[in-house]
């Protein structure tokens, strides 16, 4: 591989610190050789034909905690190649895949399966995780010690709960002596059940059973309990809720512990759902608007730490049904920095606030070398144009389900360039 | 297209699909029409031919005895080609869905569809993927425009007018799109509106409909005009919704004490099928001084007549 000098970048890596105009050297063997103002054109080879990026943004490649990838089993609505390209247009590098599998992510023998395809297919890195309970039942727990020899990242039920407490402290014990970090879909079950949107007036118009916030917060509220005897590595996958935030932002003056949130949750509430659209059927459901400006305060007061995109591609025939029939999730890896950059341009956020929390922050959590540009580190980096003007169409996007959740949506902020591993993989 | 009716109706939806959508005059359109047609269904030869060569589909994904047979009557003595689709003997059962079947009706070029379905907004999915009208016959918890209308007519039968009236709507809330249907209609048309249900029953946040909640059916009741009673689903019991038949009569049961403290003229309603003895003392639903019920089958039928002549023409 040839050395790449860029130059004329507004560079930001919260891992760093850095937030300045300079340029990047990307070496021969495909890492960070050098970072900011101090690579400009005076201090390079006169022999070396930098880029001139003029402005554009680089950022530390995306690291997306919440992704589902059809393989094995739902190849029909994403594989990992698909995954790869809808990912790597979005500025994604790095992706936590969920164990909602047919067959589930259970055992070692499928997570040997699931690194070669990985591998074979995959242009990005890919850090699976395998599920908590065996297949998915909530009833007995997983080999976390094996698996996590074999290279799972960390330990879901991804769109399940683990409802049984006593089941859940145990978890909690294992993971602890073990070191495995566990995340959580806070739902209580009996509280959300038959529900399909938020609790309140526009389910009660439109008819549909409701999701009370209350059934994320009890759950939060049992788990941090649980918590405080047991320490161990826990992420609260996703928060929806006002509440929600004021329950983490109690709790973390006693425990340690990580939280997410959906881009869906932070760019979108319930009133968007309008008449009965099916792509906003979303787990946690989106809320009122006092919600989601509540997270977008969390975020902003460090008490949520990353954005996720909750990538679930879903076929159009799973869509093209009745609201309580539809299937649950939207598609959204390759809309998730410019959605988010959305919250930057509206004045909701700082830029550099926003990359934290899809870059650094979900490595931190993960402990990976990811999401920084280091020198020496793997050079995975996007190239942006924060201000380009864009409107998303399903049949432009790139992953194999079109179920986007911001169809006609008018965003500004594009992905240009894409690097993993010092290797240019999209191009726009 | 529709040389055969005599006056210009215009109406500013295509389809019926819910209270919610409809405009106050396309309310007293459709209103003004079925008083029209009270007299036709009273008269000895009751068919016109103002639908002659228009065919009806009528799609009933849940069972139902007066809605169907009242939305057949009403094409057939209009003249329409009635057609109604046993669900359970059809491809729906052998895994089709609702876009398919509605794509398959479609190619047939029916000229209205009359669906019940027991997902809310299932009208609304198939009004957006065929030609003809859609007639919404009840779907899920959210409306049944026609049972509102008719509910509407027969107030205004009775009582000349809505605007003014306190109505008080008690039962089953949270589960009735009759509730929601009327709550919407009789606003609309100017009436104070009480709701009356144990909270377990009551939807979230109702009281943005822009109605007055009670816990206390008394209370609900007092000084109201028309006393409209909701059946309650049985299955209610098992899901914990309430405890028992004998202590939800008690306390939510329309009885002659309870009635009391409505107005001495007011009026019971109910849409029917009744629950004697769990939300209404027989000896009330029988009254032929205080309960129209009868009434409102009656003029079902002339109301789904005038919303079929306007949502077909």
């Amino acid at each position: 591989m040839k050395k790449q000098y860029f130059i004329n970048a507004n560079i930001i890596d919260p891992h760093n610190s850095i937030n300045e105009t300079g340029g990047l050297i990307i070496s021969e063997e495909g890492k960070i050789e050098a970072v900011g103002k101090k690579v400009n054109t005076n201090n390079l080879p006169s022999r070396e034909k930098p880029i001139d990026l003029k402005g554009k943004y680089i950022f530390p490649g995306l690291v997306d905690m919440r992704v589902f990838v059809g393989e094995p089993g739902y190849e029909y609505k994403e594989n990992f190649r698909t995954l790869s390209n809808a990912a790597l247009s979005g500025g994604v590098t790095s992706v936590v895949t969920m164990p909602n599998t047919d067959p589930v992510i259970d055992n070692v023998s499928i997570v040997d399966f699931l690194k070669r395809r990985g591998r074979d297919k995959s242009k990005i890195n890919i850090f699976p995780c395998a599920s908590l309970t065996k297949n998915i039942e909530g009833t007995n727990m997983t080999e976390f010690g094996l698996l996590q020899n074999k290279g799972i990242i960390a330990f879901t039920d991804g769109i399940k709960t683990i409802q049984n407490p006593r089941l859940m402290s145990r978890i909690m014990n294992s993971a602890k002596d073990l070191g495995c970090l566990i995340m959580q879909h806070a739902e209580d079950y009996e509280l959300a059940k038959n529900g399909m949107i938020n609790s309140g007036i526009i389910a009660s118009k439109l008819g549909l059973s409701g999701i009370p916030e209350i059934a994320e917060r009890i759950l939060i509220e049992r788990d941090l309990t649980l918590l405080e005897k047991v320490k161990c590595r826990y992420h609260i996958s996703q928060l929806s809720s006002q509440k929600s935030v004021e329950v983490i932002k109690y709790r973390k003056e006693i425990v340690k512990f990580t939280s997410g949130v959906s881009i869906n949750n932070l760019s979108l509430n319930e009133n968007d759902i309008g008449d009965f659209r099916t792509f906003l059927k979303l787990s946690p459901p989106l809320r009122r608007e006092e919600d989601r400006l509540a997270l977008i305060q969390g975020l902003k007061d460090g008490l949520i730490d990353v954005i996720v995109s909750d990538h679930k591609p879903e076929d159009e025939e799973s869509k093209r049904l009745t609201f309580a029939q539809a299937a649950t999730g939207a598609s959204g890896i390759e809309t998730l920095l410019s959605l988010s950059l959305e919250l930057y341009h509206n004045g909701s956020l700082k830029l550099e606030n926003i990359i934290k929390a899809l870059t650094s922050n979900p490595a931190k959590i993960l402990k990976i070398d990811k999401g920084n540009l280091s020198i020496g580190s793997d050079a995975d980096l996007c190239i942006v144009d924060i201000d380009k003007p864009w409107i998303v169409k399903k049949d432009k996007l790139i992953s194999k389900s079109k179920n986007t959740s911001i169809e006609d949506k008018k965003l500004q902020g594009k992905v240009t360039n894409t690097f993993v591993k010092g290797k240019e993989l999209f191009k726009l | 297209m529709a040389t055969n009716i005599n006056k210009a109706i215009k109406i500013s939806q295509k389809n019926l699909l819910g209270i919610q959508d409809l405009s106050i005059n396309d309310v007293n359109l459709i209103l003004d029409e079925a008083h029209t047609f009270i007299k036709v269904n009273q008269s000895k030869n009751k068919k016109i031919d103002v639908l002659r060569g228009k065919t009806q589909i009528n799609l009933f994904f849940e069972p139902s005895t007066r809605t169907q047979s009242s939305f057949e009557l009403a094409g057939k003595r209009l003249g329409a080609d009635v057609m109604s689709m046993n669900i359970s003997n059809s491809a729906i059962k052998k895994g089709e869905t609702l876009i398919d079947t509605a794509m398959t009706l479609n190619a047939m070029h029916p000229d209205i569809i009359v669906i019940r379905h027991q997902d809310s907004g299932a009208c609304n999915l198939l009004s957006q993927k065929v030609n003809c009208a859609v007639l919404n016959a009840g779907d899920g918890r959210r409306e049944h425009p026609t049972q509102a209308l008719l509910d509407a007519l027969t107030i205004i039968t009775r009582k000349e007018k809505i605007e003014g009236l306190k109505i008080a709507i008690c039962g089953d809330i949270l589960h009735s799109r009759v509730a929601r249907s009327n709550i919407y209609l009789l606003n609309m048309l100017g009436a104070e509106v009480n709701i009356v249900a144990p909270t377990n029953l009551m939807p979230k946040e109702i009281e943005k409909f822009g109605v007055n909640t009670f816990t206390d059916m008394k209370k609900g009741l007092k000084d109201c005009d028309i006393v409209m009673m909701l059946r309650l689903q049985n299955e209610r019991m098992t899901s914990s919704y309430l405890s028992s038949n004998r202590e939800y009569y008690e306390y939510y049961g329309l009885t002659p004490d309870k009635l009391e403290h409505a107005k001495s003229d007011a009026l019971i309603m109910h849409p029917g099928p009744m629950n004697r003895g769990i939300e209404i003392d027989t000896i009330l639903a029988d009254d032929i001084n205080k309960s129209v019920i009868k009434e409102q089958v009656e003029l079902g039928v002339a109301v789904r007549m005038a919303c079929l002549k306007i949502f077909c023409t």
